[in-house]
């Protein structure tokens, strides 16, 4: 919601930027900017058995460190879902039986609902596991823009160190309970080992957030941006719109946001 | 033992919340294993007493040897998670980027690059009014979520497979930590929100469930904030044979719980409260007859 207000506002005062959505198991950003999209196929290389070659030596099975491949007296199994894609088995056959197809794991699609906006969202399959490499695709196609706003899963697993990589600076938007508090410490860690400048931004405000503030003012993280819990804030986004095209007056806030971001690169971590 | 996991697609539905209020209502004895392995926030919710604590080690990681390292860079080369980078006249690598494939280590010439164990987290197993809760924590930044999910799970049916109920707190979205997460489960409730992007996440959740097929159960939180996507909800579930097991109100009670460290159902009369009570038991009856050695 973050993500899409920010880039929103820029692209409303004409300044080009890029918007991707990280998020590949539940992308939700074309929901909130309708239109059309190019989409392509992301595939990862995966190990293809050359049956007349294969003497069943076993040596591609004792190099995967992900159990893809059995083999067994006549045959191998591969199960593709384990495999990462290291290209480790190819180089372990000593009888150049493996070689590599692309496998389809999801799609990147391209759009631009505003002139300066384009909007890449990166999905995954579903039921494909290894969401990573989708991630790494979406954020090669923004490369080249002179501003990039990633949206990021939940979390602080692999998909958020891969989304993180590489960034100048580091929203994490929380919200004023427990859970928040909780989720927030543990993303503050992550983007602080990472070596990148974070700052808060606190969600459906209650009011009630003095330990949210007392935790970032310990830890020096800047508190960018607070926006108050309220019926027809839920009720904007729950539609599929977004606050500052519902309400302008919130161009402003977000407007101020992205200069704040620009003054934590300057700052550094 | 019926297996029961709460799953949400989208974070921040209210699943966790849900998921300790289960933990006071459904009947028999049961053992809780918190597989939002991410952001484990069951603890929060279910005081805690710890008993034990394990180091869990995913995958290993490699390790380069200065002293052995010669600088030729095919290591970086052969790497494709891009894990390997140069420093001064040697390499070394990027522990987060490492998917510990060994591949460095097999081109290195110089015996130089090694895989070393790398504790990525650790598993612990506790004590709750109920039961037993399995919970984990990750390094931040520690990959491999999906392993740890599943060795959460082992560890709770391992110790305590004898149970009527586990009842398993998952992660959002639908890859590795979800898949994960439901193999092996009777029944998933889904929790989602009538938002479009909730709709949205719901719809790609349910599919990859129905892969592994366990029965299926939807919750609508927070019903009240969008009546009309409420609507669309029910009705894509009815479309898709999905019961509805409960709509839960938007209500002041369930931050107010959330607060004070309880599950919203062990802070008096609420509307939520009341509105989870139903649909634990609507739950109940359709599930009480899945599973093995009831």
């Amino acid at each position: 919601m973050v993500a899409a207000n920010l880039a929103f506002t820029r692209a409303w005062t004409n300044e080009p930027v890029t918007l991707v959505d990280c998020d590949v198991e539940e992308p939700n950003l074309h929901l909130f900017f309708p239109g059309s999209a190019v989409t392509r196929d992301v595939t990862v290389p995966v190990p293809v058995i050359d049956a007349s070659r294969c003497q069943h030596c076993g040596a591609c099975g004792k190099f995967c460190q992900y159990g893809a491949l059995t083999v067994l007296p006549t045959r191998v199994l591969f199960f593709s879902e384990l495999c990462h894609s290291c290209g480790g088995c190819m180089l372990a056959c000593p009888n150049g039986a493996i070689s590599e197809n692309p496998k389809r794991i999801g799609t990147l699609s391209s759009a631009s609902p505003l002139p300066c906006l384009t909007l890449i969202t990166g999905t995954l399959d579903t039921g494909d596991p290894h969401a990573v490499p989708v991630i790494r695709e979406a954020k090669k196609m923004a490369d080249r823009s002179p501003t990039v706003i990633l949206d990021t899963a939940p979390g602080t697993s692999c998909t958020v160190i891969e989304a993180l990589d590489g960034c100048d600076a580091c929203i994490l938007v929380t919200e004023s309970t427990p859970f928040g508090l909780h989720d927030l410490k543990l993303a503050a860690d992550v983007a602080t080992q990472m070596g990148i400048p974070v700052g808060v931004v606190i969600n459906r405000s209650d009011g009630n957030d003095d330990e949210t503030r007392r935790f970032c003012a310990e830890r020096g993280l800047p508190v960018l941006l607070t926006i108050p819990f309220d019926r027809e804030i839920a009720a904007i986004q729950s539609r599929g719109d977004l606050l500052c095209r519902a309400r302008p007056e919130w161009q402003k806030e977000f407007g101020d946001l992205f200069e704040r971001c620009r003054a934590l690169v300057r700052e550094g971590p | 033992m019926i297996r029961l996991a709460v799953v949400s697609g989208k974070g921040g539905t209210g699943k966790t919340m849900l998921t300790a209020a289960l933990s006071r209502l459904l009947p028999g004895s049961m053992v809780l294993a918190d597989c939002d392995v991410d952001a484990a926030n069951l603890e929060l919710l279910l005081s805690p007493r710890i008993l034990t604590t394990d180091p869990f080690i995913g995958s290993k990681t490699a390790v380069i040897d200065p002293a052995r390292c010669t600088g030729c860079g095919k290591c970086a080369g052969y790497c494709r998670f891009g894990a390997i980078e140069q420093a001064g006249d040697t390499f070394r690598v990027n522990p987060l980027h490492c998917e510990g494939c060994s591949v460095c280590v097999s081109v290195c010439p110089d015996d130089a690059v090694t895989l070393q164990p790398r504790q990525t987290g650790e598993i612990r197993y506790s004590e709750i009014p109920r039961g037993h809760l399995v919970h984990a924590g990750l390094v931040p930044g520690a990959g491999n979520s999906g392993l740890l999910v599943h060795a959460v799970k082992k560890t709770a049916l391992e110790r305590d497979g004898n149970c009527d109920l586990l009842l398993v707190d998952g992660p959002p979205g639908t890859g590795c930590p979800l898949i994960s997460t439901i193999s092996g489960i009777d029944a998933v409730l889904v929790v989602t929100e009538p938002s479009v992007s909730g709709l949205h996440d719901l719809k790609r959740v349910v599919t990859v469930c129905r892969q592994f097929r366990p029965r299926i159960f939807v919750a609508v939180n927070r019903y009240d904030l969008n009546p009309a996507l409420t609507k669309d909800i029910i009705e894509y579930c009815r479309n898709e044979k999905i019961p509805v097991a409960g709509t839960i109100p938007f209500d002041p009670a369930v931050i107010n719980a959330v607060r004070k460290g309880i599950p919203v159902t062990d802070a008096g009369q609420s509307p939520a409260a009341q509105a989870i009570q139903i649909l634990a038991a609507n739950l109940y009856l359709e599930i009480k007859n899945l599973g093995t050695g009831l």
